[in-house]
């Protein structure tokens, strides 16, 4: 803050109450900006490009302050928080303050080449560890240096400029993370490039070249007259001063990054010089002749926030073709031909491309064995590269390969690489929507372990596909069945449990809601029901489907639906399915009954609502079919005597509630013993 | 300790009114309480809750807003149309000022406490300015359509919110323009309402106006740009008041169906520094309307149609997790609305606007039976109790108070403006009532009558301050004495006692200490040590003339008169202090009464316990058991010897409106049971509690 009111100061702008003003004599140039030495309070300028002067507050004349001369031309004095400030020279070189002081004509070597200049610098603390980057340019050509203190390495690397090799930067601004430094630059062709340098370099010695990749497009015009600003807010936003078009006036907008979106953008008529800082949640800039200060705080990036503040009308120029990260499209291949295809794609994250890779990376590798290789070789390499875990692009990668897995069943129809699909879909990390092909193609091989995996991993399946899972769960054969392999988590035994349980069953058809249904004078239906009664305790107790078959279609059971989606869908499925179905959701309610808790044993079992949502749901959906089958009869008075049953529990207990406060009305008038009455008293 | 025979009094069909608006005093911390009869209460939060004040009410007055201003001014405005101001001192309603706008509904005092803004039937919003000793009008605000149901001004005090039926107005203050209408959905759970009443406004710092309306929403506004930013839908039915703490970091709103919604703002995720106003606890001490909130720095406060005023303590702000930490519901008012002619069997109960004269029942139980009665039987009933008289005033005012002269032949009240003595005779089973006429004039209004206990004396404690002394004989009354109030204090007396023998007067106001006057020479004669809490009930001890004072913080003193002192037994009190469990109890001592036959006993009640004080035993220390209900069985004479402490309790009767003692062996005790009030009460709003 200091260092910047300093300069403000010093600037001689007096519309707004400075808080110290100093001024050097005349015919002195000031050609550093000042900054404040936090450790000591003092502030540090230059002028004349060698002559230092340190001052604090209480000082008033500049020309009396402590003077020391140099004996190379400064670029620029650097200060954080935390550590002394840093000199820059303009050769290259870099002194700690003190260390400067204490000699001040000591000899200065020079770092960077002949005609080579200093255009911009930046001094980070990482992990407590003080890191300078410059960035110099040469006849069009840029190079940033990193300068490590704790280990005093000096790293330069060339930038690349990519295809556009006559773009000149414009302005530039870093941040820093764990690894990188991320250097965002502005080109002259109105564009953002992000280049990541990594913090601690591979092999320092070597000269290195980074390549830089297009964050943002023409956000800016091109042949700006004034001078253009970028600066980081935080890792989701940049702010940039400039023209948005050739002829409108200068403007200040924020950008999100993430959403390639505009945030927010504000006119500044009367012109800027370019110079834009932004410290503390302020935005500080000079506009025309003042000071201006914007606070600002970045929202934390949101898809809403910044779908609401989409301005295509603001950009005519900008012809981008999509602001979004389109998923469909192979990432890998701009992991593959970056260099090439790179500046042409709006791509989110990027990867450093260090000039001399010695060995493919996995990821790389496991795609281009993707679209060759045999299934078995394929899942060995899956597996390798499952095993690695958790890189950075585990993500993309991942959504990548089973894209490409797909891309190529789709081509080939005897490629079929189940285990692997298997695989890909247990690292969790893909959902319905990232591979719609997916459960499709699984569709059509009636893969049911496939599906079952699918409805149990997926959050977002529809629910047409989940209907059409049904139909197969259902259609699909007994013997079929029997090779499969399905996860049987969510079923329990139950045929075990049968024979034994045949005793406690017949109780709790008594016992069931407190009603009993042989008392019910259910009319002639009931009697038909007990001509045989040996019948229907068998179909009750005995599940109606095999438990491979109940696994399947407790899958179903669990997964997310929406009832207006699935009722029409549910319409298609054949009447003795239904049946079947419904059959299996009585039997399960009837288990559920069976104890106290309303819950059917076994690790992941669906639960009662479920049961009784999807019952009601079948009956909206296919009753007028149902009602008509004869073999439906049986479970349609089966289900009509449990409703009849609920509602009866539902009327004894509001029964319950009557009796209670008449009891409680008789308990009171006993307590009340009238308006008047005389008794006896006894304190102890 | 001994048996006593119990006249179980339920007719006392007494109602309080319900609650119409709170207004809470930061600096005094004090609650102003308007009724829907016109009555104001003050109580005194920092003494223990207790009911200090009352302003008699008024049957064309109904309250619609109560407020605070300049401090601690207290004005309040109905739909008589008119502002006024009471004067906290001498508990009379300094003037009256008719606002000309038809029925007012809403009163709001600016931050600064200089002006005062209400909000008429005829949609003007009127300001006026506060003087010294009156209100001033200043102007008028541009007409709204229809009547201005709330107010609420910036905290700055340059703008105003009015909340009126379908919109919400912002005024700028200089102009008098509206600058603002805000017009609020009339949708209710998806059916359009007729109207959208907006019940309560809260115009907040930062411009955010809370607006609580008839659909069930509470809605916040932006004020600048007038638009809508966020609605709760939180009630089923009406959400009638809002209140918002100084600090604005949590509001409070009462709904028709009884329930209290606590509203905070909290950050958006833990240390952001984003907040967002998030409901966060509901209350439900209420069975109906909840009208008016009040939000002081540590409770909430609630007041409805049940009667009942509810203190509900935030947690979070209670630094100390002690007593005050409890909820507090007070029902019944701090005052006896009771008085007894022990000679004649008989009970006067005040009502607003009418007194009932009942006699007791007789039981042909003799002592020898009540000897072989257990606790708690009921004997049978030779007569029945009788409703002797009904007296309705006349006028519209409320009876302040009333006194049945012990020998049972005089009735005294009182209301605002007028003071009236009656003439009982009594022959054989038939009653008959002659006024006595001529009331000289300074007797227009009294807050406290009490008669000598040879019925031959009155005492009136008027509003001015004086206490005026009446002999009566026969059917004639002449004027004795009048003590006048020690030049400058104009504060009222509302406490009165007389000793048995008629020599000893005490009198209390409700801040200053006790004054005790002699009767025979007509003069001051001492006065008892100030104490920090206002006195709640008192009485002069039969022969030894201990005047027995119970304070708010239910601390009971003994002070004797012919010695000028605190008695031993007092002094010894104080320095071991009262058991913690009876420092707990939340309502006042109401009425303290002594046993003729054992001087050693205090008598006294509040409205959950009866106790007798034995001074001749040991005082319980706080390990002890204060009160046990049940009767010692086996234990033999030496234990229960031990255990035996001073304070003899019964939890019987409650709530306990009146005790007194009739004679040796016969108590009289007035309860009012809860249920027997809500059945009074109009039908709650409907919940559905369960079923298909």
């Amino acid at each position: 803050m200091a260092a910047l009111e300093e300069e403000f100061t010093l600037s001689s702008v007096s519309d707004q109450k400075p808080l110290g003003s100093w001024s050097v004599k005349q015919g002195q140039i000031i050609t550093c900006p000042a900054v404040c030495n936090f450790q000591t309070g003092e502030y540090v300028v230059v002028h004349d490009n060698k002559v230092l002067r340190i001052w604090n507050n209480e000082d008033v004349n500049l020309d009396k302050v402590f003077k020391a001369t140099l004996s190379a031309e400064v670029y620029r004095i650097l200060s954080v928080q935390g550590t002394e400030p840093l000199v820059l020279f303009k050769e290259g070189a870099v002194r700690g303050l003190e260390a400067l002081l204490a000699d001040p004509q000591q000899k200065i070597e020079t770092v960077i080449s002949d005609e080579e200049v200093i255009k911009w610098t930046k001094f980070f603390v990482v992990f407590r560890h003080p890191v300078l980057i410059f960035i110099t340019e040469k006849h069009g050509n840029y190079f940033a240096y990193v300068q490590m203190f704790n280990s005093r390495i000096l790293t330069k690397y060339t930038l690349l400029l990519g295809q556009d090799e006559n773009s000149v930067i414009k302005s530039f601004t870093a941040s820093v993370d764990r690894k990188f430094i991320s250097l965002m630059s502005l080109s002259s062709d109105g564009c953002i490039y992000e280049t990541l340098i990594p913090i601690r370099p591979a092999d320092p010695e070597k000269n290195q070249s980074l390549v830089k990749s297009l964050l943002l497009k023409a956000v800016v015009s091109g042949n700006a007259r004034n001078g253009v600003a970028l600066t980081a807010l935080d890792q989701d936003h940049v702010a940039v001063l400039g023209s948005p078009l050739a002829a409108s006036k200068e403007c200040l907008s924020v950008w999100n990054i993430k959403f390639q979106t505009l945030q927010t953008s504000k006119e500044l008529p009367q012109g800027t010089s370019g110079q834009l800082w932004y410290y503390g949640e302020h935005l500080f800039m000079l506009h025309g002749k003042s000071l201006t200060v914007i606070p600002y705080k970045c929202e934390v990036s949101s898809l809403a926030g910044a779908l609401g503040k989409l301005k295509h009308s603001q950009d005519p120029g900008t012809h981008v073709v999509s602001h979004f990260v389109n998923w469909e499209t192979p990432q890998g291949c701009g992991l593959g031909f970056q260099n090439s295809e790179q500046s042409r794609r709006i791509l989110r994250r990027r990867k450093i491309e260090v000039s001399l890779q010695p060995e493919v990376p996995p990821s790389k590798q496991l795609l281009s064995t993707i679209m060759k290789d045999s299934e078995k070789h394929i899942e060995v390499e899956v597996r390798k590269f499952l095993a690695l875990k958790q890189t950075p692009d585990f993500h993309t990668v991942i959504g990548d390969t089973v894209t490409g897995l797909l891309e190529r069943c789709k081509a080939e129809p005897s490629f079929y690489p189940r285990n692997c699909l298997m695989q890909l879909i247990q690292t969790h990390v893909l959902s319905y929507s990232l591979c719609p092909d997916l459960m499709e193609i699984a569709l059509k091989k009636k893969d049911v372990q496939l599906l079952q995996l699918c409805l149990q991993q997926f959050p977002d399946i529809p629910e047409s596909v989940t209907c059409a899972c049904l139909k197969i769960f259902l259609s699909i054969g007994d013997d079929s069945l029997q090779e499969t392999d399905v996860n049987m988590e969510s079923v329990f035994d139950y045929s075990i449990n049968s024979v034994h349980d045949e005793k406690m069953e017949e109780q709790t058809e008594i016992l069931q809601n407190g009603f009993n249904p042989e008392e019910d004078k259910c009319n002639n239906c009931d009697q038909e029901l007990n001509k045989k009664p040996q019948d229907e305790t068998k179909e009750s107790t005995s599940c109606p489907v095999v438990q491979k078959r109940a696994a399947l279609l407790n899958a179903i059971l669990h997964s997310a639906y929406s009832e207006t989606f699935l009722l029409p869908h549910l319409k298609d499925i054949p009447a003795q399915h239904i049946t079947l179905f419904l059959k299996y959701l009585y039997f399960l309610y009837l288990k559920c009954s069976e104890n106290a808790t309303m819950t059917l044993p076994g690790i992941h079992p669906p639960t009662l609502n479920q049961i009784m949502d999807w019952i009601c749901l079948l009956l909206d959906a296919n009753f007028t079919v149902v009602v008509m089958m004869p073999e439906a009869k049986r479970l349609l008075i089966n289900l009509y005597k449990l409703v009849k049953s609920q509602i009866s529990v539902y009327s004894e207990l509001n029964k319950i509630e009557v009796s209670f406060r008449e009891l409680q009305k008789l308990n009171q008038e006993k307590n009340n013993r009238g308006l008047y009455s005389i008794e006896v008293l006894e304190l102890f | 300790m001994g048996e006593f025979k119990v006249h179980r009094v339920r007719f006392f069909n007494y109602v309080p009114s319900g609650i119409r608006c709170v207004a809470y005093n930061n600096q005094s911390n004090r609650l102003a309480v308007s009724r829907t009869d016109g009555t104001v209460e003050i109580y005194n939060l920092s003494a223990n809750y207790f009911q200090e004040k009352f302003f008699p009410g008024h049957e064309s007055r109904a309250t619609e807003a109560l407020c605070w201003a300049e401090g601690q001014r207290l004005f309040s405005a109905g739909l008589n149309g008119e502002i006024m101001e009471y004067d906290l001192q001498a508990l009379n309603i300094k003037y009256a000022m008719d606002a000309f706008g038809g029925p007012i509904w809403s009163m709001a005092a600016s931050p600064s406490g200089s002006q005062l803004l209400v909000g008429c039937e005829d949609g003007s919003v009127k300001l006026f300015q506060i003087t010294p000793d009156k209100i001033q009008f200043e102007r008028n605000f541009d007409r709204q359509k229809s009547r201005i149901l709330s107010l609420s001004w910036h905290p700055s005090g340059t703008h105003i919110a009015a909340g009126s039926i379908d919109y919400i107005s912002v005024f700028d203050v200089k102009s008098g323009s509206a600058v603002h209408k805000m017009i609020v959905d009339r949708q209710y759970m998806g059916v359009s309402k007729r109207k959208c009443i907006v019940w309560g406004v809260a115009f907040l710092s930062d411009g955010t106006i809370i607006s609580v309306d008839s659909a069930g929403k509470v809605q916040f506004w932006d004020s600048a740009t007038g638009t809508l930013v966020k609605s709760h839908l939180i009630a089923n039915a009406d959400v009638q008041s809002i209140a918002v703490a100084d600090q604005e970091d949590s509001f409070v709103v009462g709904t028709a169906e009884g329930t209290v919604f606590h509203f905070q703002l909290v950050p958006v995720t833990s240390n952001s520094s984003e907040k967002q106003w998030v409901r966060t606890k509901p209350f439900q001490h209420h069975t109906h309307d909840v009208r008016t909130v009040a939000h002081s720095p540590t409770a909430l406060i609630s007041g409805g149609t049940d009667t009942h005023l509810v203190f509900r303590p935030l947690m979070e702000k209670v630094e100390v997790k002690n007593y005050d930490a409890a909820l507090r519901k007070i029902t019944f008012p701090h005052r006896c609305l009771i008085s007894c002619s022990k000679k004649r069997q008989l009970l006067l109960f005040q009502f607003a606007h009418h007194l009932e004269l009942w006699r007791l029942g007789s039981t042909v139980a003799t002592g020898k039976f009540l000897v072989s009665g257990k606790n708690g039987d009921t004997l049978p009933l030779s007569k029945n109790a009788d409703h002797l008289l009904h007296l309705k005033t006349k006028g519209p005012e409320n009876i302040i108070c009333s006194c049945i002269s012990p020998c049972g032949s005089w009735i005294a009240y009182s209301t605002v403006s007028r003071f009236f003595l009656y003439r009982l005779n009594y022959e054989h089973d038939n009653i008959s009532l002659k006024r006595v006429s001529k009331m000289p004039a300074f007797l227009r209004s009294a807050l406290q009558i009490l008669f000598s206990e040879d019925s031959t004396k009155l005492f009136v404690a008027s509003n001015q301050g004086a206490l005026h002394i009446v002999q009566l004989s026969g059917g004639s009354f002449k004027h004795l004495h009048a003590f006048q109030p020690q030049s400058g204090t104009v504060e009222a007396m509302c406490l009165l006692a007389v000793s048995p023998d008629g020599n000893w007067l005490a009198a209390s106001g409700t801040s200053a200490g006790v004054h005790v006057y002699n009767v025979k020479q007509l003069k001051l004669h001492c006065t008892v040590p100030a104490y920090n809490f206002p006195v709640t009930a008192m009485a002069i001890a039969p022969n030894t003339n201990n005047l027995v004072i119970a304070h708010s913080d239910q601390q009971v003193f003994e002070y004797s008169i012919p010695d000028k002192q605190y008695t031993d037994w007092s002094r010894t009190v104080q320095k071991q202090g009262f058991h913690h469990l009876w420092l707990q109890r939340d309502t006042p001592i109401t009425h303290i009464s002594f046993h003729p036959k054992r001087p050693m006993h205090i008598l006294l009640h509040d409205a959950y316990m009866f106790c007798i004080i034995d001074k001749s035993l040991p005082l319980p220390n706080d390990k002890t058991l204060l009160y046990n209900p049940f009767p010692p069985t086996n234990e033999s004479d030496v234990i229960r010897r031990r255990t035996a402490h001073a304070f003899k309790i019964s939890k019987i009767y409650k709530p306990l409106l009146f005790m007194d003692l009739l004679d040796e062996r016969t108590l009289v005790a007035v309860e009012r049971p809860l249920d027997d009030i809500i059945a009074q009460l109009p039908p709650p709003i409907k919940k559905k509690k369960f079923g298909t």
